[in-house]
């Protein structure tokens, strides 16, 4: 069975957001088994879990506004892959460890205040899902700068890892701060936050970080989109192929 | 494994206020900082804290086993320190 996204805007919105949090938690437990030290395995399924979590009231916010008995698990393993609308920058994959952080650090520093304003949304449950997430969030922040910081400013080889790592990633953070037309009218109304204003708080974020880590804040660049219209990379096919793996073999498949 | 860029920190958790923290266990971390994040996420992923103490292994310093004879079992035929010896009223209940 494949099912078709939603197109009120609000549905669709939280969709786009979902995407991204069931994406990127996705990748980080893809770490599971593999972390360079114990403490860091159980820090980045953590994080995962945090990110699957949001994911999961947002499908499920989604469904509900839909109205037509969808449910978060229908939105997750049941969409092609041209249906999702998350962000390409999650889809990213995890390379070495300072690839992975740096792209969590790149998607905390703009999520953290995205949720913090969102909780003044005029729609009291994207409110509340935001008011959750921010804690959350702001501890993968608190934790990837950290380790931003200590990769760059560390030695020579994890210094080149994470420089390698801001050369690949950073064409990917252009779509932060995309909103579409519908995305613009929800706006206007008070519901969502426009991203736009949040571009001077990243950027500041992610320049002292860079300073701290001895690497200098690229140029103005090209940057990558698509995402957000579901124009993928190649890697998005290979996630959603393990991700969905089980609900395409045996559907219906309960625990 | 343990190497010289992670040494070994000890971990305390004081699961409510009023309590004292107490030892959860102990993991490895370049430095405090991370030390203090690791303890979190390995230790208290259930609701387990309020509040976190890491503090370096190396700064511990522990009894030697080759001292219990000495240190401990001349308290062994003390049993006067517990407080045994006293009847307790029925209305006290547990004490």
């Amino acid at each position: 069975m494949i099912i078709e996204a939603p197109i009120a805007p609000v549905a669709s919105y939280a969709l786009r957001r979902a995407d991204d949090a069931l994406i990127l938690g996705h990748r980080l437990s893809e770490w599971t088994g593999k972390a360079p030290i114990l403490e860091e395995e159980m820090a980045l399924a953590n994080m995962a879990l945090d990110l699957i979590g949001q994911s999961r009231v947002l499908y499920s916010y989604a469904a509900e506004i839909e109205g037509k008995g969808h449910t978060e698990d229908d939105f997750a393993y049941l969409r092609r892959e041209r249906d999702y609308r998350n962000i390409l920058l999650v889809e990213r994959p995890n390379g070495d460890f300072a690839h992975t952080m740096l792209r969590q650090f790149f998607f905390a520093a703009f999520m953290y205040p995205y949720w913090r304003a969102m909780m003044a949304s005029k729609d009291a449950t994207l409110g509340a899902i935001a008011a959750k997430a921010e804690k959350e969030i702001a501890y993968h922040l608190r934790h990837s700068t950290e380790w931003v910081m200590r990769l760059g400013d560390g030695t020579a080889e994890s210094h080149r890892r994470l420089a390698d790592a801001l050369a690949d990633l950073w064409a990917y953070t252009g779509e932060l701060f995309e909103a579409d037309a519908d995305e613009q009218a929800l706006i206007a109304q008070g519901i969502l936050v426009d991203p736009e204003t949040l571009r001077t708080l990243w950027t500041a974020t992610v320049s002292d970080t860079l300073t701290a880590a001895n690497l200098d804040m690229p140029q103005a660049a090209w940057m990558q989109t698509g995402g957000r219209h579901g124009q993928h990379s190649e890697n998005l096919g290979h996630l959603l192929s393990e991700l969905q793996y089980m609900q395409r073999m045996i559907p219906g498949a309960v625990w | 494994m343990p190497t010289p860029n992670t040494p070994l920190w000890e971990v305390f958790i004081r699961s409510r206020n009023g309590l004292s923290h107490r030892h959860a266990g102990s993991l490895h971390a370049a430095d405090a900082t991370l030390a203090l994040q690791a303890a979190r996420d390995l230790y208290t992923r259930r609701g387990e804290g309020l509040s976190l103490w890491v503090v370096p292994s190396n700064a511990i310093i522990a009894s030697d086993p080759a001292d219990k004879e000495m240190m401990f079992e001349p308290t062994a035929s003390k049993i006067y320190r517990h407080p045994t010896f006293y009847d307790i009223p029925d209305e006290v209940g547990h004490m």
